[in-house]
């Protein structure tokens, strides 16, 4: 009987697809019958197509465009030009960071694959044909292609256009506090240094970017369907760069093919497409190709960094230094809060209870495609994550200890939180040797280093690679946190139609995440009301209300907190109604998961559906109809997930072949909204932590010619190479979040590079090979073990 | 040209350029957006459909060579409003996320079954190898192949019972 019972409440559980269950994905179905729609699958009445002319150079200056020979092929309506656009006062765009980009080259080229010119025609076909016709006098000019260059004296000037400019400066930016950590250093018994490059990668979504620009010349009104992570930010930016009235402007953002950071700058084809729409009076698509991505669009890293750690004679960490040079290519245009001009970097004494820290940062510019904060990344918090993990390793090595006991004995203690770092964020809640403890135990780490020590003595390489990461997520708040002026809040409307089902609409953006399920699960939680009842609808700026948009892991930290919060606001509303109905006082009114009752008749129930039904037909005097509500949520902080990720490696010491052998990843997101979907965000992760750690890179010759501009090139992970995962898991609330919950889509992207290359290390210190740059390939391996006589 | 392919068990034609990719022919000529573009070097797989049951990367295919042939693309998976197993399988198992290359691995992965049946993991990864997956780390794409093999052989054992 009392099994019956379990099981029926575990079948009602599952019914209700409530907070903890894994249900399956609402969005599914339109994907599989492959009905997901996506912005090149919009076609409209009368589409043009667009397609850009891009500079093969780094660094030129534009002699003249002659569009006549493009211009005569039959089926082409325009060649836009930057001289064009001028006229419009458009061949320049304000960026997010503060910056401003050029929409089409006017005076010189700045970037090898820079916009110069657009052609729009009949077919794409045409387009393409007549593009290759655009003839473009350059005059070659010698390209910068490092930040140290850009920062020497006497460097060609990048952006001599701006006026007063003499050198490639673009912020300097510090953290912490210089005196204290001096005095730190002063003091120390030991210092270790690691100096390592976090070279450029891509975060290559399978959908490049793209829009259909639709204006309509009679009515004024501009529909913009396009990939976009944030469409409500980039209406009003479109307001502000094109000058079109905001409330005309309506951005779609539809099934986006993946993000990661890719889709939040607003990029050039954008922008010339909707003057194109604008001044032909049709409606203009445009969709980059593998390579127009690759090269033109926001790429992440390409970050140069000096950590140093002080420690005391007991090992303890007592300071840290950090300083960093940043590749921003030749427009500061990613996304930034304004106020911090490295991004959240200074998350970099990440897990551990460091009194002192200091952070100093330059940005220059250079021959290169702009972005740098992108790909899975909370804004730098990567390459903090992996400076002090692999700083941790290379103190570990120094110390002559294992890289676990040099954690435990530096983490911030549970009892600390909440904790303020040295460097200034106020961490939420943390319990890292709980996490580091489950992993040891799924790993079976001891064991493990056994065998090493075995193999050690017999000339073969084995590494055991740990980290232990903190990130910072979820941001604001507000007051602290903006993209160019608008404040970090997201936003939830939530409406229960009488027969009590209900659409939830959010100003947060999924590009696979499943939010159409997860924060229907949100509400369930709060209302009692079936996850298969609530539609979640997101993307269309002229239905759903203002919001920041997703990424830096901030859909559940703001937008699944402002869900909870409406759900609320609807419940409490509810009781209300539930007093009228029941002829009580409202505070006797008690609410459990869907159930009203008055306090002490618990049997006899109104459901929150006659509740709804009730709001918009047998109401109390004097209270508005409807069961509707908005909120905009501002955190009061942001949240800190963390976790241990561990990592077996094998190499081969004649050809330098790294295996990874086992992966472990512990994660602690606070509360797990839908479990199966966290574990596939940190799934995906964890293989974009092994592209990069491994394989992905874009790099440059000395012309800035842009090497990894192609899928042959630009090497992603298959299902071949990818390792096999084993997750575990450890729940430590949020105690700000209004359900407990935290970010999660970027920990593994975050946490993992260090874990694969602390294991390579590890394999490898004891040849007193310290450190190899990412991406760790078998020929970078080989070289240093032959450096060290390994290896012929 | 006028070109003429079997798409889905029907027979559908459409003008088009010699020129045109296969790829292009089925998403502007013949209107159907579930075949995707992801690379243009044939490296992604999303553009993947079977042509006479055979995964083929559409991208790198001329539409004048699918003429008269049976193509068959991620709308014909289904029959008679019934989802193929391998449609149940990448929903059951979470195998998608942002959707994108998901026509194209399921595919591969149906025309992975056909050919071997009781494929083993390692068959299912370099199976699927051609074709890249940037949101699920591909642990859940093998689970769901796994399970369309499972009822399919499931299916068999009913059908012989």
């Amino acid at each position: 009987m009392a099994v019956d019972t379990t099981e029926a409440a575990e079948a009602a559980r599952q019914a209700m697809g409530g907070i903890g269950v894994s249900l399956a994905r609402k969005e599914d179905a339109r994907f599989i019958h492959g009905q997901g729609h996506y912005v090149d699958d919009v076609v409209l009445p009368g589409m043009l197509h667009m397609v850009v002319v891009r500079s093969p150079h780094a660094h030129a200056r534009i002699r003249g465009i002659d569009s006549s020979a493009a211009m005569a092929i039959p089926g082409v309506i325009a060649v836009v030009t930057g001289e064009l656009l001028a006229q419009h006062k458009l061949a320049w765009m304000p960026t997010l960071s503060g910056d401003t980009q050029a929409v089409l080259a006017t005076d010189k080229v700045r970037f090898q694959g820079q916009e110069v010119a657009c052609v729009i025609a009949e077919t794409k076909y045409i387009a393409e044909d007549a593009a290759a016709l655009v003839s473009v006098d350059y005059e070659p000019l010698q390209a910068v292609t490092t930040p140290q260059q850009a920062l020497e004296p006497g460097a060609p000037v990048i952006r001599d256009e701006k006026e007063g400019k003499t050198d490639n400066k673009i912020y300097h930016w510090e953290a912490g506090d210089a005196a204290a950590t001096d005095a730190a250093f002063a003091r120390a018994a030991k210092v270790v240094k690691l100096s390592t490059y976090y070279p450029r990668c891509h975060p290559s979504p399978l959908e490049t970017c793209g829009c259909v620009a639709d204006l309509d010349p009679v009515t004024g009104n501009a529909t913009i369907y396009m990939t976009s992570q944030a469409p409500h930010a980039h209406r009003t930016l479109f307001a502000i760069v094109a000058g079109l009235p905001e409330e005309k402007i309506r951005i779609i953002s539809p099934d986006l093919g993946g993000g990661f950071g890719n889709k939040v700058p607003i990029y050039p084809g954008y922008v010339v497409a909707t003057a194109a729409s604008l001044l032909i009076g049709r409606p203009v698509k445009w969709v980059e190709d593998r390579t127009e991505n690759l090269i033109s669009t926001g790429f992440a890293r390409d970050y140069y960094m000096d950590g140093e750690m002080a420690l005391d004679e007991n090992g303890k960490f007592i300071g840290l230094r950090a300083h960093l040079l940043s590749d921003n290519g030749a427009f500061f245009a990613d996304a930034q809060p304004t106020k911090f001009k490295a991004g959240l970097f200074h998350i970099v004494t990440g897990s551990y209870d460091i009194p002192a820290a200091h952070i100093v940062a330059d940005g220059a510019y250079t021959n290169k495609a702009p972005g740098g904060v992108a790909y899975r990344c909370s804004f730098r918090v990567t390459e903090a994550s992996y400076l002090i993990e692999r700083l941790v390793e290379n103190i570990a090595v120094e110390l002559g200890q294992d890289p676990v006991t040099t954690r435990l004995n530096n983490f911030i203690p549970p009892e600390a939180f909440p904790y303020h770092s040295a460097a200034g964020f106020d961490y939420d809640s943390g319990d890292y040797p709980r996490a580091m403890r489950v992993a040891l135990d799924m790993l079976g780490y001891d064991e493990l280093r056994k065998e090493q020590a075995e193999k050690r003595a017999r000339g073969e390489l084995m590494g055991i690679g740990v980290a232990s990461f903190t990130e910072v997520v979820g941001a604001g708040k507000g007051k602290d946190y903006d993209i160019a002026g608008l404040r970090m809040f997201d936003s939830a409307e939530l409406r229960i139609h009488p027969t009590g089902k209900g659409i939830l609409k959010l100003g947060v953006k999924s590009q696979g995440q499943g939010h159409e399920t997860t924060f229907a699960q949100i509400v369930a939680e709060e209302l009692g009301i079936p996850a298969s009842d609530i539609e979640v609808r997101e993307g269309d700026t002229d239905n759903t209300p203002f919001g920041l948009g997703t990424y830096a892991s901030r859909s559940t930290p703001v937008g699944g907190a402002a869900t909870a919060v409406v759900a609320r606001k609807l419940r409490d509303k509810g009781k209300l109604i539930a007093a009228h109905l029941f002829e009580a006082d409202v505070a006797d009114i008690e609410f459990d998961h869907g159930k009203y009752s008055v306090k002490g008749s618990p049997d006899n129930v109104k459901t929150i559906q006659d509740i709804a039904f009730a709001a918009y037909t047998n109401l109390p005097e004097g209270l508005e109809a409807g069961l509707e509500g908005v909120t905009y949520y501002d955190p009061p902080n942001m949240t800190f997930p963390f976790g241990t990720y561990m990592v077996v490696v094998d190499i081969d010491k004649g050809t330098g072949q790294v295996k990874v052998r086992r992966m472990v990843a512990v994660d602690d997101c606070g509360v797990r909204i839908n479990p199966m979907i966290v574990e596939g965000q940190i799934h995906g992760g964890l293989t974009e932590g092994f592209g990069i750690a491994f394989m992905e890179l874009i790099t440059f010759d000395d012309e800035g010619n842009c090497i990894g501009s192609n899928f042959m090139d630009y090497l992603i992970p298959t299902a071949w190479e990818t390792p096999r995962f084993e997750l575990g898991a450890t729940v430590t609330p949020s105690p700000h979040h209004p359900i407990g919950a935290k970010g999660v889509g970027e920990s593994a992207t975050v946490g993992s590079p260090a874990a694969y290359v602390n294991a390579v290390i590890d394999a490898l210190s004891h040849l007193g090979i310290t450190n190899i740059d990412m991406p760790v390939t078998s020929d970078k391996v080989w070289a240093a073990l032959r450096s060290k006589g390994v290896t012929e | 040209m006028k070109i003429t392919v079997n798409m889905n068990g029907a027979e559908r034609s459409a003008e088009a350029e010699p020129r045109t990719l296969l790829v292009d022919f089925i998403r502007t000529k013949l209107g159907m957006t579930g075949t995707h573009i992801g690379c243009d070097t044939s490296n992604c797989g999303a553009c993947t459909v079977l042509l006479d049951g055979r995964p083929v990367k559409s991208c790198t295919v001329l539409a004048v060579q699918a003429e008269g042939r049976n193509v068959t693309t991620v709308e014909g998976l289904a029959t008679g409003g019934k989802l193929h197993p391998i449609q149940e399988g990448f929903h059951a198992e979470h195998g998608l996320q942002c959707g994108f290359c998901t026509p194209g691995m399921m595919l591969v992965g149906a025309a992975l079954i056909e050919s071997n049946p009781h494929p083993t993991e390692d068959e299912i990864r370099w199976g699927i190898s051609g074709n890249i997956c940037r949101c699920t780390g591909y642990m859940n794409i093998v689970k769901a192949i796994q399970h369309a093999a499972a009822a399919n052989a499931a299916e068999k054992t009913a059908g012989v019972a």
